[in-house]
């Protein structure tokens, strides 16, 4: 057969101007410009070649844009030379570098070229893809290497060749039925341990004796797909062990003292739960049973809401691991039968400007993983027709070797439209995707330590996405609640089948068979397609008589279904290879033989707060220059604007995005929080609001302090897009390091304990969670981080608030109180300040926010805004900068319960439970009326001036133009580590600086 | 009775809920059929006054904007799609409809636009002269834009939308582009042109990002084929029919006067 080769080559030259500036940052000075090429490669699988017409017609309909492209067709010889990837070898062909996917992975493009090729009657087409990079410059056979492997290849999923690449067509190995026998019965202590090391089972050696005993007592050895299951259904990622483990928690003070020792009996129940349970709010409908929680929205519909950590698939493969775990958290909320309806995600980052010299063996650097992560976010999301609606993201040098990606999804449901009870008889079918080998081993490899060679040794683990796969699963699994045609319903995630078969099946038992899964391609082993985490598949409880009307649903959709096995009601677990059982374990041993985990955790708490204490040394506060401290901030990596970003996420479609990332006349502004309106419901004035709250900076001080300000921030800015204080639901997201040594484990038993504390604070139940530990890279672990997702419900969106100032002559308030609170603040990291009390909850905060949403409703309240970061100063500004307009005001009269209080406090303390409100001034005094007895302070008026200022009595402090201000906002992150922050720069200087010509 | 109204949905297609919202507010009577319910005869072309391809990314774009779909559009709905739109009635085509319209050759249409001397093949094959293709920024945008319909345009009966439409845009390959200068000219004097990119007050955004939001040529954010009954744009005007949507409060025009327009006139 012929293999032909297809370069789609642009007509105008359309070289891509990043790659120069990017080689430049890698030491490549000689990239003079990069052109690339889409190529493909066909085969015939029948005995014919492809004819002349047959190429044209699938050049001209499918493969080139007469208008903007023109196609070579190069016959390729029939002996293939293999790839020229050794470092010695010569480029075969200038400087190109060209990159294909590697076998396994599913080649999209490809797919979709072959089955348009037989919609126009041409049968048998063997596709390929590639991506040509065509280098212009000086450039050494080194260089290429370089450039290849770290600007277009990613190892994991990837292959390149300096010259023409070969293609691979499909994955042709043999269909494989073998089941290893494992015997554990003379294993040491030690060798167990090996053991689970080297099958990458992240099992402990507790555990492991316990399946050792398990298997001596019924007197055969384990399967590999036994162990793999027992594995996976005991690993962290699913089975939380750390937080349902009990701890021996010892509290220290700053001087090391033992001041209170604790046996806490879980996390998860003393806390988190108990915090549902304590504040019982009879709106919740499903908290921590179900993959996503549920509340109350209104007569007709429910709410789901679910974040997920995707954070070691994406440290490899950034798009690929973002784009999963968006595919992924979507799944959760189809797994309780609701039809997702937006995303939220927040982002960790090392820093973008880290010189390549500093990048640690085994790590990508951050640009990269940020370009690819965003990438892979917008991907998903925009390609299910989901808006992505709210995020954040942040950038810490303790993110380099381990970056954060939350993914967050909500959905909505008809009430009583999700079953949960599979019944004896029913079918187990599987929905969607084809299994691959992609993603084997995610659930155990996420429950361990990312080092230099994770690269290499855990390519499996990373999944790619298809969401037009997923698309078509929303339409079917939605169509399917709506006739009722399921008993029970759950994600495909990680673990794969075992999983999710085990979990559903965990009270009837189950017979399933392996050959009916669908297959990418053979080659597979029983125990890798039981535990495959290949994407876009659910798992359904079915009754028999249903499966025909579903076959024509997933007909209709396009969506692959197969009938596995049953339900059996005997309470084993039983899989199948061609009929014959590879596994067969009562549900009662793997569900409930995993030895209860105990773990020892301590904490030291940072110096006793004393309330008189100045909080900033003197000297730093006499030096502190509060202009150049504002734009400081403003141009702070994680503070700056993240336009850039954003934009290429769709936060329109569906129509029912009403606070939006952006605010403003620019549609420029930082939103509080986003109002979602669900199609569907359009016939009342009922919306979402959708927030979050997140500070790891506080988090490196005081684990607790970030725990209760996360919540608090969390709920404000639900609060103050028009959220009823009292319907909003939270969600924890705890990422932390390897939690079996006792000072992680101890800063996470502090957030934890700071989480209960204040969602009694504020009345708000957790709905849901998710923890993801072992974040640590070589033995280094990330700063602790808690990401609070809330959910709220906005009575009356025509009242919905928005964060940009509205009109000249406004009055500005401050409500709530602020404190002598630097400790973990902005302003003590950019001034390398260490102490200082943390910030701490407010007195009766739900008191203020319920007046204040009153005051929202009743229309007394123009704009709204959270005091989070950089405090009073940063919130003014990022108000100001949103409606293009100045404010004056003056800091004397805020109230503060402490003797000694300094600006800097004043402007740029964290204190929690505050907002910047402003109102018509002919409403004012209503206002104030209103908040009698709380703590409201007027301090100045919104200006037409573009000038903001701020003043004590009468000595100025900030005196700042609005071009300054956003510019130093929305222009590229500058500064960054302390000491780059240091090195003074005028805001003369910064005020030179182009930014885009939006104003 | 209400205009009735086909909304086509094929694997990938994300934007046809709302789009079904906005024909129903304009007055039509809107019913999303996927592509397989049309091939298996459950629901035909002919008993519908309109047809909406809304947006999305069909088969993921995986061969570009809009390919697969337009290929879908040939093998499977050729004839009865050829007969509706010869029939005069009405095909509007919103971001990855209009690219599966343009790549499909549905526009700008047969003739139009075409070389002065064409190859002498069967008309659809003859080749493209314009194109959607990727945005100059280099990556997906979503940002809001205003859009003036193109007052001469065939598409007659969008006339009446006086006010620019002020709708959000959310694509990577937005960027309209013609294979010659003739081909432009062509198609400003066919009256082909049915939006432009404009600023808030209605002037010509004159290539300025983000006003033209994606380097499109002569500011073009719609084109509509000679007889005026086929239409496609980039931006999403089904993304605002109603007030509470508008990021700017009261200022600028409602998409949906573009459902009314093509609705009401589709039903006689």
């Amino acid at each position: 057969m012929k293999t032909l080769r297809i370069e789609v080559v642009p007509l105008a030259a359309d070289r891509n101007p990043a790659i120069p500036s990017a080689a430049k940052r890698l030491g490549v000075d000689a990239v003079q410009s990069c052109q690339e090429t889409r190529i493909f490669f066909l085969s015939s699988r029948g005995p014919e070649d492809l004819s002349t017409d047959q190429i044209e017609m699938l050049c001209a309909r499918l493969m080139v844009d007469p208008v903007t492209e023109t196609a070579r067709i190069i016959e390729l010889p029939s002996q293939l030379p293999s790839d020229s990837t050794d470092l010695t070898a010569k480029p075969a062909d200038g400087h190109t570098v060209e990159v294909a996917l590697r076998p396994g992975v599913t080649d999209v493009a490809a797919r979709v070229l072959e089955q348009g090729a037989a919609e126009l009657g041409i049968d048998g087409l063997e596709a390929a893809s590639a991506t040509g990079y065509e280098l212009v410059g000086e450039l050494s056979v080194s260089d290429l290497h370089l450039l290849a492997q770290n600007l277009f290849c990613n190892d994991t999923i990837e292959r390149y060749s300096l010259g023409p690449i070969t293609p691979i067509f499909g994955d042709n190995r043999e269909p494989q039925d073998r089941v290893e026998k494992l015997p554990l019965s003379n294993l040491t202590d030690e060798a167990l341990l090996t053991f689970s090391k080297e099958r990458m089972l992240s099992l402990d050696v507790k555990e492991m004796k316990e399946i050792q005993g398990y298997y001596a007592e019924v007197g055969r050895p384990p399967t590999d797909v036994e162990l793999e299951t027992l594995a996976q259904t005991w690993s962290e990622h699913c089975v939380h062990k750390t937080f349902k483990a009990s701890i021996d928690f010892t509290l220290h003070d700053a001087a090391g003292r033992a001041v209170a020792v604790e046996q806490i009996q879980g996390l998860l129940s003393s806390y988190i739960q108990a915090a549902t349970e304590a504040v019982d709010r009879p709106w919740v409908r499903s908290a921590f049973v179900d993959d996503a929680g549920i509340i109350e929205f209104d007569e007709q519909f429910d709410l789901a809401f679910k974040v997920e950590t995707h954070n070691h698939p994406s440290a490899l493969e950034p798009f690929g691991g973002a784009n999963t775990g968006i595919g992924g958290v979507v799944r959760d909320i189809m797994g309780v039968s609701a039809r997702p309806i937006a995303c939220t995600n927040v982002l960790c980052f090392g820093p973008q400007d880290l010189p390549q010299s500093e990048l640690p063996p085994g790590v990508l650097h951050p640009v990269r993983v940020q370009q690819g992560v965003v990438a892979g976010i917008g991907d998903y999301g925009n390609k299910l027709g989901l808006p992505t609606v709210n995020g954040a993201v942040i950038y810490d040098g303790g993110y380099l070797g381990n970056p954060l990606v939350f993914c967050g999804a909500a959905g909505l449901l008809p009430k009583n439209a999700h079953p949960t009870q599979p019944l004896q008889g029913d079918r187990v079918v599987v929905l969607g995707g084809r299994t691959g080998r992609d993603g084997i081993h995610g659930a155990t490899f996420s429950s361990a330590e990312l080092t230099e060679s994770t690269h290499s040794e855990a390519g499996s683990a990373v999944q790619i996405g298809d969401p037009i796969t997923q698309k078509g699963l929303i339409e079917l699994v939605e169509a399917a609640r709506d006739e009722r045609l399921y008993n029970a319903i759950t994600d495909c995630g990680a673990g794969g089948l075992s999983s999710a078969v085990g979990e559903m099946a965990e009270e009837l038992g189950a017979d399933v068979e392996l050959q009916h899964v669908p297959l990418k391609y053979p080659g597979l082993t029983p125990w890798e397609i039981w535990l495959s985490e290949a994407q876009e598949r659910m798992v359904m409880a079915v009754p028999a008589g249903n499966l025909h009307r579903l076959g024509e649903l997933a007909e209709l959709w396009d969506v692959d279904f197969r009938d596995l096995g049953h339900f059996t009601g005997d309470g084993w677990l039983r899989v199948r290879y061609n009929g014959l059982e590879v596994a067969q374990l009562p549900m009662a041993f793997l569900h409930d033989g995993l030895p209860r985990p105990h773990r020892t955790a301590y904490h030291r708490e940072i110096e006793p707060p004393a309330s008189a204490e100045p909080t900033l040394s003197e000297q730093a506060d006499v030096a502190l220059d509060p202009e150049r401290m504002l734009l400081r901030m403003l141009s702070f990596p994680s503070v700056a604007s993240k336009e850039q970003i954003v934009r290429t996420y769709d936060h329109e479609v569906r129509g029912g995005t009403l606070v939006r990332p952006f605010t403003g006349p620019l549609m420029d502004g930082p939103a509080d929080a986003a109002v979602l309106k669900p199609l569907g419901t359009w016939r009342h004035d009922k919306a979402i609001a959708l927030s979050a709250g997140i500070n790891p900076l506080l988090g490196k001080r005081d684990p607790y302090a970030m725990a209760v300000s996360a919540v608090d921030e969390a709920f404000r800015n639900a609060v103050a897009v028009g959220a009823d204080p009292d319907r909003i639901a939270l969600l924890d997201n705890f990422c932390w390091g390897n939690p079996t040594l006792p000072d992680r484990l101890g800063s996470l038993v502090r957030a934890c304990q700071g989480c209960y504390d204040a969602a009694l604070a504020y009345n708000a139940p957790f709905i849901s969670g998710k923890d993801s530990l072992y974040n640590e890279f070589d033995g280094q672990p990330i700063p602790g981080t808690l990401l609070i997702s809330a959910i709220g419900i906005v009575p009356d969106m025509r009242a919905a608030c928005t964060s940009h100032l509205k009109s000249p002559g406004n009055t500005l308030f401050l409500l709530g109180e602020s404190r002598a609170e630097l400790g973990g603040s902005l302003l003590h990291h950019l001034l390398g300040e260490a102490g200082g009390s943390s910030p701490s909850l407010p007195e009766k905060p739900l008191d203020a926010l319920r007046t204040l949403h009153a005051a929202i409703r009743a229309g007394l309240v123009r704009s709204c805004h959270d005091l989070s970061e950089g405090g009073l100063a940063l919130a003014l500004a990022e108000m100001c900068i949103g409606g293009r307009l100045g404010a004056t005001i003056d800091i004397q009269p805020i109230r503060t319960p402490q003797r000694a209080f300094c600006a800097s406090t004043a402007l740029f303390g964290e204190s929690n439970g505050r907002l910047l409100l402003e109102a018509d001034p002919a409403k004012a005094d209503a206002l104030e009326r209103r908040f009698a007895g709380l703590p409201l302070t007027r301090l100045g008026a919104v200006s037409e001036t573009p000038k903001l200022v701020m003043n004590r009595a009468s000595e100025r402090l900030i005196e700042l133009q609005l071009d300054e201000i956003v510019l130093a906002w929305k222009s590229e992150p500058a500064s960054w580590t302390v000491e780059k922050a240091r090195s003074p720069r005028s805001p003369r200087e910064v005020a030179h600086r182009r930014w885009p010509a939006q104003s | 009775m209400a205009c009735p109204v086909l909304i086509l949905h094929v694997s990938g297609t994300n934007r046809d809920a709302e789009t079904a919202r906005a024909c129903e507010l304009a007055g039509g009577a809107p019913q999303i059929a996927h592509i397989n319910q049309l091939r298996s005869g459950q629901f035909r072309l002919s008993d519908f006054e309109m047809l909406v391809l809304p947006g999305g990314f069909s088969y993921g774009d995986a061969l570009g904007a809009g390919v697969r779909q337009a290929l879908d559009l040939r093998a499977f709905l050729n004839q009865q799609l050829q007969e509706f739109v010869t029939a005069g009635r009405r095909v509007l085509g919103i971001c990855n409809g209009f690219q599966t319209l343009v790549k499909a050759g549905l526009l700008p249409g047969t003739t139009a636009g075409s070389r002065p001397s064409p190859a002498p093949k069967e008309s659809s094959d003859e080749e493209r002269q314009v194109t959607l293709t990727h945005n100059r920024q280099g990556k997906f945008e979503c940002r809001w834009v205003h859009l003036a319909v193109e007052q001469g345009a065939r598409a007659d009966y969008l006339a009446g939308i006086v006010e620019p439409i002020f709708c959000p845009i959310a694509h990577a390959e937005g960027n309209f582009q013609v294979a010659h200068s003739h081909t432009l000219d062509r198609l400003e004097r066919d009256g082909l042109i049915a939006f432009r990119y404009v600023d808030a007050d209605g002037a010509p955004a004159a290539g300025r990002y983000p006003l033209n939001p994606n380097g499109s040529v002569a500011d073009i954010a719609g084109i509509c084929n000679p007889a005026g009954n086929v239409v496609g744009l980039m931006p999403h005007p089904e993304d605002h029919v109603v007030p509470i949507q508008n990021p700017l409060g009261a200022k600028g025009g409602l998409g949906l006067s573009l459902f009314r327009s093509m609705i009401g006139n589709g039903n006689g």
